[in-house]
């Protein structure tokens, strides 16, 4: 159950109040996120839509620990994110939070083997151990075939499902999508979402996505819009934006 | 170390550019490790001087020689225990460019005062009784492959360019294998005799040896002052301010290395930065991926270095290889003129040292930077 007006309570998985975010760009402060408030489940899949610079990408980056915000808390699953030290983030990425990148960004000159083992060598996993795991992450991601290839020698669509597998690897206990299918064709891009539907469905996993493309938006349990700095639910939220304004 | 097969396939990432920094690195650490073993053999004669040893010159300077009577008021003085003469011969071999230190020694007294210098018993004896004889070191007798019983001509280039000639008697050793072993020893009584008279009864410097190291200053101070306000004043020295004072004849070798070193050294650190500038840069996004999932602040830190340090070290390997085959090559084109050229295993240990220290240096900037990269920033610019 996703919810946006700061109703949620202590089991939720993810829970945002009154995060604020504000850029300084040449001397003006910018408010880019304004007392956001969300709870999500564990096991949810939400989508986040919206215009270009309306916050998506940073509300992702201040949900993945990889930004700071200027106000408000953020806590998963009993950790508040928001005040840990640089160090500390970091671990705690390492162990929670599986990134998918719209430009896949693979180590190039490592195979889909070895970048997906990467995670995994921030653990005290034994080199049989990660085989296991990394062999099972390409498998589900319908890769085991292809793990000795180099990025170069998969289509984009493969190369999107080593990126998943990557994610997946350390079983994070959610997954932050930027736009995982932008840079993929339409086969290709619904291959993806029905990968990362079944890591939902079948899996369990908690999904968190930005996306400019509403057919994608529309595989996700729910769909949230970012307007103004703030989360609003569903089409409502569309609907008032054709019609002309938040207002 | 979990990261190694992501360091070593970034490094061959862009194979011409590493083969190119490891190229420079290696050339410049061969320049480098020769001026080091240049400025080594300069200085081998104030290491392995001995401390129980003084050398007595004229004040004026080393070309100035000094009466031969010198040697009994010497000895006389209390702490000494034996003196010896010694006389620079300056011949060459056949040939100008076969140049080697010839010494006019004092066959009575030269082996109390030498006695690193291993001379078979029946060899010297030999010697003694030949007033033509003369022995040679190890080394120079295998260089112009020399045995015992062969007759060496050798022309002076200081006493009216006549050839004088020699019988090989005896050939010496030292006590380490890296000691001097390419002198040309002939006896001061057969010198004495057919030198002109200007130069007669005279010697170049004296070696003193002393009963205990402790008196060295006490002595050097007497002696000069026995012979103060004569004819021939001395200067008494240690025999490895001497040996210093000696190879600064052929000029400020110390600085003139310094000073390329230094060259080198900025313009390896110059190179190599710059290539793991260029690569760090060319890998934002990746190391912003890194970080994202969980790599830390100082690994990242860490791969660049270790990237930097391994370039520098092939880099060095490589140099150092090449340097050990090269330096024998040129010291033999060299001898005569410089003193022997020396790998040793300290110089070789000193230059992976070096090696790593400039690829740890080259590399930190850039690590810095890597390391200080904000993620979202980065991940912007992919």
């Amino acid at each position: 159950m996703v919810r946006v007006d700061g109703s949620g309570n202590s089991q939720s998985l993810i829970c945002v109040r009154g995060l604020n975010k504000t850029y300084s760009r040449g001397g003006e402060k910018i408010q880019v996120l304004q007392g956001l408030n969300l709870d999500v489940d564990k096991g949810d899949f939400v989508a986040f839509m919206g215009p270009s610079g309306s916050g998506k990408t940073t509300l992702l980056n201040l949900l993945g620990g990889l930004d700071v915000p200027s106000a408000g808390s953020i806590t998963v699953d009993g950790d508040e994110i928001t005040h840990m030290s640089g160090s500390k983030l970091t671990q705690w990425r390492a162990r929670h939070v599986g990134f998918i990148f719209q430009m896949y960004n693979l180590i190039p000159v490592l195979t889909a083997y070895q970048n997906v083992e990467l995670p995994l060598l921030l653990t005290k996993l034994s080199g049989s151990d990660r085989r296991k795991h990394v062999e099972t992450a390409l498998a589900v991601v319908g890769l085991g075939d292809r793990m000795h290839h180099y990025p170069r020698q998969l289509s984009g669509g493969q190369e999107q499902r080593v990126t998943i597998a990557r994610a997946i690897v350390s079983d994070p206990t959610f997954l932050l999508c930027d736009e995982p299918t932008g840079d993929l064709d339409r086969k290709s891009a619904d291959e993806i979402m029905a990968l990362i539907e079944e890591l939902v469905g079948k899996y369990g996993k908690t999904v968190l996505m930005v996306t400019h493309d509403p057919v994608v938006a529309a595989r996700a349990h729910t769909t949230l819009h970012l307007e103004k700095g703030v989360l609003v639910e569903g089409k409502a939220s569309r609907q008032s934006v054709l019609a002309g304004g938040a207002a | 170390m979990k990261f190694r097969r992501l360091i070593f396939a970034n490094l061959f990432r862009k194979k011409v550019r590493l083969i190119l920094t490891i190229g420079s690195f290696a050339i410049a650490l061969v320049l480098f490790t020769f001026l080091a073993v240049i400025k080594s053999a300069f200085n081998r004669g104030v290491e392995i001087a001995g401390a129980d040893r003084l050398i007595v010159v004229d004040r004026v300077g080393l070309m100035n020689l000094m009466p031969i009577s010198y040697a009994d008021k010497i000895a006389a003085i209390p702490g000494v225990k034996a003196v010896a003469h010694d006389h620079w011969f300056g011949g060459v071999y056949q040939d100008e460019k076969n140049f080697f230190p010839q010494f006019v020694i004092d066959v009575e007294n030269h082996r109390k005062v030498y006695p690193e210098f291993i001379v078979p018993d029946d060899h010297w004896n030999n010697f003694v009784k030949d007033r033509q004889g003369a022995i040679a070191g190890a080394k120079l007798a295998e260089r112009f492959h020399w045995k015992v019983g062969d007759r060496i001509p050798i022309k002076t280039t200081l006493y009216g360019g006549a050839v004088w000639e020699f019988n090989l008697d005896g050939i010496y050793h030292t006590e380490k294998p890296d000691g001097d072993q390419g002198q040309f020893w002939l006896q001061w009584k057969y010198f004495d005799e057919n030198v002109p008279s200007v130069i007669k009864s005279t010697a170049g410097w004296y070696i003193l040896k002393l009963n205990n190291p402790d008196d060295a200053v006490r002595v050097a101070k007497a002696i000069d002052e026995k012979f103060a306000n004569s004819s021939h004043e001395t200067k008494t020295q240690t025999e490895s301010a001497f040996a210093a004072y000696f190879a600064k004849q052929f000029g400020n070798i110390e600085f003139l290395i310094l000073t390329i070193g230094s060259v080198v050294f900025f313009t390896l650190l110059l190179v190599t930065g710059n290539t793991m500038a260029i690569s760090v840069r060319e890998r934002t996004g990746e190391l912003a991926v890194l970080k994202a999932i969980g790599v830390t602040d100082r690994s990242v830190l860490f791969l660049v270095l270790a990237e930097s340090v391994a370039i520098a070290l092939f880099g060095g390997m490589l140099g150092l290889l090449l340097a050990w085959g090269a330096i024998p090559v040129i010291s033999g084109a060299l001898t005569g003129m410089l003193p022997p050229l020396l790998l040793s295993k300290t110089m070789l240990a000193l230059g992976l040292i070096f090696a790593f220290l400039v690829g740890a240096a080259s590399g930190l900037l850039p690590g810095i930077g890597a390391m200080r990269m904000r993620v979202v920033n980065a991940l912007r610019r992919v």
